[in-house]
């Protein structure tokens, strides 16, 4: 049956790059759900706009795990015939958009990395990875100074705003731990030169965040309990249900071509 | 506020018509020379203006929401790019024809809270539900494919702003109308699930998109002003005459049948529909359409909803401005 879920052979090269492609389209989708709905027009276009950032960094990452595989499967059948097990990204971009300030904090900590990933990912010995990192980059870079403009506009804005970016800080603090796992497939993808280490990206990370935090006259939780288990199909209930409205028409209608 | 600093005040003409400036005013438009924010124009025409624009910024804006329905359900990865993009575009012409109609003196809040209060109008067709992904087709091939007959001719309206917003909005509608047209094509080489799908959004979206070119001739209220300004150059039927001749052989070519068993073509060659239903379009007008509660409820919920943001905004970029003032103070 076309319709039952595609299996993926995940050498540490696949597996590398669709946890990467997971993290850009389930963030893109949950950017787009705020398209028509958004607080102000011109946030409708700029939500839009990184979504369609995201979704096309996916589609390149997709393209070339599958061709990293070497089998059958093409983007659309991992990003669609693949169950809530199989998907691979972190747990910080499946959390719900919630209000304005949780899916401003959200992009804020995801970006905030995402921009110093890329950079460092220029100099990958994989060509294509290198590729896309290079025009990653230039679309992280405006992902970040948006968010970050927004932090520190809801952060030292009104009562309420305030109340609610710090809310949303403490809610989704908790998920950014994972983006500087490794796991040992990954070691050896470090090793080779073909991935970075995101381990060394901590440090400037938490540098841009606590600055624009305390800009915004916020503060970083004390907590540093962190959630895991994205990357290995470990997911939040929520997944499941994003996944079951992005796949229903090739669950619906499985083998056609639209 | 987003009103544009341009000197309405000046502008202002209620209760100075003169006879001599109205025939100034008139002649230019004669000459087809294109009438500019600061000119002086007639206070009906400023009015008449404001109404179109305005009313065609809401439906571009309200028209994101049937398709923006199908933004996280889209069939693959392409196509939910291409319809994300596609929306965007929309809400661009929104916010480009909001500042089109600022320069005649309203602000851009002022005509939202219009819209929202349910006192404005926007297109119709927007308060159709989009059930399928054929719908999405549908949308660009039909309802694009009717926006551009109706604006093509306003790349040419006698006042400038809104001119020259419709030459960049048709050049983005004649990509969505093709890109509409693609998905359609798809599914009728598709399955015949596919097809069929094809088909019944034909059948749903037809009428609606004729009764998109407003009342007949012999019954439109604003059509003679707005002809003798160079507003709107072709008549309601003119144009829906025109789109139906064009879109006939485009559904031939798609082998999908028109939902009008009594259409002929006569001697001329021009397609001739049956009567349209003006009982069902005055309902959808007076509030009675499928989506017409949703439509604004959705509108309002995110406008409500973004409160908190906005007032943020505002209360941040008074601080700042405070400080800088501050800041060259010392």
């Amino acid at each position: 049956m076309p319709v039952a879920n595609i299996q993926v052979s995940e050498t540490p090269l696949v597996l590398y790059a669709l946890r990467r492609a997971d993290d850009a389209l389930i963030l893109g989708h949950r950017l787009s759900e705020w398209c028509g709905h958004a607080p102000m027009l011109e946030e409708d276009m700029a939500l839009s706009n990184i979504a369609l950032d995201l979704i096309g960094q996916a589609r390149e990452l997709y393209s070339y795990a599958a061709k990293a595989e070497g089998k059958e499967n093409d983007e659309d059948k991992l990003a669609y015939l693949r169950d809530v097990r199989q998907y691979r990204n972190l747990l910080l971009v499946e959390q719900p958009n919630g209000d304005f300030a949780q899916t401003l904090v959200r992009q804020f900590f995801y970006s905030a990395f995402a921009d110093l990933y890329w950079r460092a990912m220029m100099t990958s010995r994989d060509t294509t990875l290198a590729a896309i990192a290079a025009k990653s980059e230039k679309e992280s870079a405006y992902h970040l100074r948006h968010a970050s403009e927004w932090i520190i506009r809801l952060g030292d804005g009104t009562d309420e705003s305030h109340a609610r970016a710090q809310a949303a800080i403490d809610q989704l603090w908790a998920f950014t731990g994972e983006m500087f796992d490794v796991d040992e497939g990954e070691r050896a993808l470090i090793h080779a030169g073909i991935a970075i280490d995101p381990g060394t990206l901590r440090g400037p990370w938490l540098q841009t965040v606590s600055d624009i935090v305390g800009q915004a006259t916020l503060v970083l939780p004390q907590n540093d309990w962190m959630q895991q288990g994205g990357r290995l199909g470990r997911h939040s209930e929520h997944l499941g249900h994003l996944l079951s409205e992005l796949q229903s028409m090739q669950r619906t209608f499985p083998g056609l071509t639209w | 506020m987003y009103t544009q600093a341009l000197n309405v005040a000046e502008a202002d003409d209620r209760g100075l018509e003169d006879a001599a400036r109205a025939a100034q005013f008139q002649a230019r438009i004669d000459a087809e020379e294109r009438i500019e924010p600061n000119d002086w124009m007639p206070g009906a025409y400023r009015k008449t203006l404001t109404r179109q624009i305005s009313q065609h910024a809401h439906s571009e804006i309200v028209g994101m929401l049937p398709e923006g329905n199908w933004i996280t359900r889209a069939p693959t990865l392409r196509r939910k790019a291409a319809l994300l993009a596609k929306v965007q575009d929309e809400c661009g012409h929104g916010l480009y024809l909001y500042a089109a109609a600022e320069t005649l003196g309203t602000s851009r809040e002022e005509l939202v809270d219009a819209m929202l209060a349910g006192k404005a109008k926007y297109s119709s067709i927007f308060n159709y539900p989009t059930l399928t992904w054929a719908d999405i087709g549908t949308i660009g091939w039909l309802v694009d494919g009717a926006a551009i007959m109706n604006q093509i001719p306003l790349c040419r309206c006698s006042y400038g702003p809104y001119a020259r917003a419709m030459i960049r909005v048709c050049k983005e509608e004649s990509f969505h109308q093709r890109q509409g047209y693609e998905i359609m094509l798809t599914l009728c080489r598709g399955s015949d699930e596919q097809k069929a799908m094809a088909q019944d959004a034909l059948n749903r979206w037809w009428w609606p998109v004729l009764m998109m070119f407003g009342p007949p001739d012999a019954t439109s209220q604003h059509s003679d002003t707005s002809a003798k300004w160079k507003i709107k150059r072709f008549s309601n039927d003119e144009l829906r005459q025109k789109f139906v001749d064009a879109t006939v052989p485009q559904a031939q070519y798609l082998g999908l049948t028109i939902p009008d068993p009594d259409m002929i073509q006569d001697a001329d060659g021009h397609w001739r529909h049956s009567e349209i239903d003006w009982t069902e379009f005055k309902q959808v007008l007076a509030g009675n359409g499928p989506c017409n509660r949703d439509r604004l409820a959705a509108r309002r919920k995110a406008h409500e909803e973004g409160a908190w943001v906005r007032q943020a905004a505002a209360a941040y970029a008074a601080k700042r401005a405070q400080r800088q003032t501050a800041q060259a103070a010392e």
